[in-house]
């Protein structure tokens, strides 16, 4: 785990620094690979997603106009799916073509003992949404969430 | 935030003329120091705001205003819907009608000092609270519509409280024109299990004793007592709330185009009063109002169910409960014509002054209770709104502190176990199913609270009333 500033950057994504809440932004060589660890960043705002188990698993199919906006659909589709199953998500496969998001994301139910989660994520918002190729190879998928 | 970009109108007001689609002038009410304090990010957002179609008068930030979604938290502004007018799902936010109650008790401090861990495991216990807690309160379609549309008075209805509650409450405990079928499946899914919960990151259950008073005749008349000590609950609507702000902002990013309205950034998303979006957002919105009203009447009754337990002759009297993020119709005085507004307070509280004809009619000579809600250490205020508000800002004022530091800067600051221990060692026991959580929230991550209302008093906004400290807190 690396400092860096008022951040914290792990592997391949990182949180970025907001008054009330927290921006999550992930890095990849592709865009499947940005989305994914931006979503992981979203979870480990939550809990250490290393201590979930992943028993089950959950198929997503989205579809948005745009690439940054397909990224907020698809972390509330995942916000969504964790209020109302009551779960807790640790790895996520996501595949993007053109204006089309399908993504499996893997975890289990929520322990309050185990995953002794922090905050409830209300939403992902537009605030510094971003989904852009910074340079060749390398894409970077960014919001800030509600907690 | 740099402070020479305002023009200085008073000690506590900095106006911002219009410039660059500006339809209106923007204004923050706050110290000199506060200013400085503020994140840049205020000055854009609380700029931005006044490009919107329909603003009356000025764009407003409170004394505690920070970096928000579209508007800024503790932003204030008011729309005509005669004049093009807006509502904005982004001015409301994701946690809809997300607010503060307060109870009275006529307990010393000695005697719930004498049971205090006994009663904090209780509240704990009985109060659910955090990621994944669940309520006891089930509900079909019928429920869930029943509940949508009659807020408190339908948890009143359902033996969750007491009809005399609803005079203590803003609107009465029910938001009128809320329409059920604007809310989709999904919001209603999300709070099927979640009546009566507290949720989590900065919502509290606290016992805190009135360690100060400012006014006598306000603090009588609103029964707060030197020494005694009250219940404040803070929540909002849930999942329901939050599904309703999520999808409506998405539906309003994607439709403004077809409105011709240019959106200087996607969070102020928003549609014309007069339109079909903005009826059924206005629907959903009201909607989500009662569902907060309801579980903030339900975690009430709850607190009263542990109180009793105690304390046999304690009921826990209402003494205010009032929102935070809102969208409400409310006449205001516009170059002397009333005029009806669709005023919108992120992150900011009602404060209708003295003599107002919403207010109940033992508190309408003194002013709406304006109740602030603090840190787990720093303490809570209630003010009581003045009409100078009402020229000022629409009758507005602050809600609380407002951050000054990161979440992620507050964890590497302080760790949970440390908060707990030091706010033990300073008598105040803290329950909260997360130490990270915790450490997030530790008192010294929010600006001090006493600069804030004292701000919010210079300004004229409101007035101090009385201190509240904490004994007991329950953490979401």
């Amino acid at each position: 785990m690396t400092a860096i500033g008022d951040r914290v950057a792990t592997g391949r994504w990182e949180h970025f620094p907001h008054d009330a809440d927290i921006g999550v932004r992930g890095y990849g060589a592709t865009p499947d690979e940005a989305c994914e660890q931006a979503t992981l960043a979203m979870m480990a705002a939550i809990l250490d997603p290393e201590t979930v188990r992943l028993e089950q698993t959950v198929d997503f199919a989205l579809e948005a106009p745009c690439l940054d906006l397909l990224l907020v659909d698809w972390l509330n589709a995942l916000i969504y799916e964790m209020a109302e199953r009551r779960m807790v998500f640790g790895a996520f496969h996501v595949k993007i073509e053109n204006d089309r998001l399908k993504g499996r994301a893997l975890g289990e139910a929520v322990s309050r003992a185990r995953h002794a989660p922090a905050v409830e994520v209300k939403g992902a918002t537009y605030t510094e949404l971003a989904f852009v190729e910074d340079r060749p190879g390398l894409w970077r998928a960014q919001c800030v969430i509600d907690v | 935030m740099d402070v020479s970009r305002f023009e200085k109108l008073s000690e506590t007001a900095w106006r911002i003329a219009p410039f660059g689609g500006m339809r209106a002038p923007a204004i923050v009410y706050a110290t000199e120091d506060l200013m400085t304090e503020m994140d840049d990010k205020v000055f854009d957002q609380v700029t931005n705001v006044a490009k919107l179609p329909g603003i009356v008068r000025a764009s407003y930030a409170m004394p505690d205003a920070h970096w928000g979604y579209g508007f800024p938290i503790g932003g204030v502004a008011a729309f005509d819907a005669d004049e093009g007018g807006v509502v904005s799902a982004g001015g409301v936010g994701f946690d809809v009608s997300c607010g503060v109650r307060t109870h009275l008790t006529h307990l010393t401090r000695e005697q719930v000092v004498s049971v205090q861990q006994e009663l904090a495991d209780a509240l704990f216990e009985h109060v659910p609270a955090g990621v994944g807690s669940e309520g006891e309160i089930a509900l079909d379609e019928q429920g869930m519509n029943a509940m949508l549309l009659g807020g408190a008075q339908w948890a009143i209805e359902r033996g969750f409280g007491r009809p005399e509650d609803l005079d203590r409450i803003e609107e009465r405990g029910c938001a009128s024109g809320a329409d059920p079928a604007a809310v989709s499946e999904h919001a209603r899914k999300r709070q099927r299990r979640e009546m009566g919960t507290l949720g989590s990151g900065n919502h509290y259950l606290e016992v805190q004793e009135v360690a100060e008073i400012f006014d006598d005749e306000i603090a009588a008349a609103y029964g707060l007592v030197k020494g005694e000590c009250v219940v404040t609950i803070h929540c909002g609507s849930c999942g329901l709330g939050h599904q309703i702000g999520t999808e409506y902002l998405r539906e309003m990013v994607l439709s403004a185009p077809n409105y011709g309205i240019e959106l200087p950034d996607r969070e102020l998303a928003c549609a014309p009063i007069k339109s079909e979006l903005g009826q059924k957002y206005l629907g959903a919105m009201r909607a989500a109002i009662n569902c907060a009203l309801a579980n903030r009447e339900i975690i009430g009754h709850l607190a009263r169910q542990v109180f009793v337990r105690f304390f046999a002759q304690e009921d826990l009297p209402l003494m205010f409960d009032v929102s935070h993020n809102t969208c409400k119709v409310e006449r205001h005085a516009i170059d002397g014509e009333t005029r009806q507004l669709f005023v919108h307070r992120k992150g900011a509280t009602r404060a209708f002054g003295p003599g107002h004809d919403s207010l109940p009619e033992a508190l309408r000579p003194y002013g709406q209770p304006v109740l602030i809600g603090g840190s787990m250490g720093a303490g809570s205020y209630v003010l009581a709104g003045v009409k100078t508000s009402e020229p000022q800002a629409f009758s507005s004022a602050c809600h609380g502190a407002g951050r000054r530091m990161s979440r992620h800067a507050a964890t590497r600051t302080w760790g949970g176990r440390q908060v707990v221990d030091d706010l033990r060692a300073q008598g105040i026991i803290i329950k909260s199913p997360s130490l990270r959580g915790v450490a997030e929230e530790a008192p010294g991550a929010y600006k001090d609270v006493r600069a804030v209302v004292d701000s919010a008093e210079a300004a004229g906004l409101a007035r101090k009333v009385a201190f509240l400290k904490p004994l007991i807190c329950v953490k979401g």
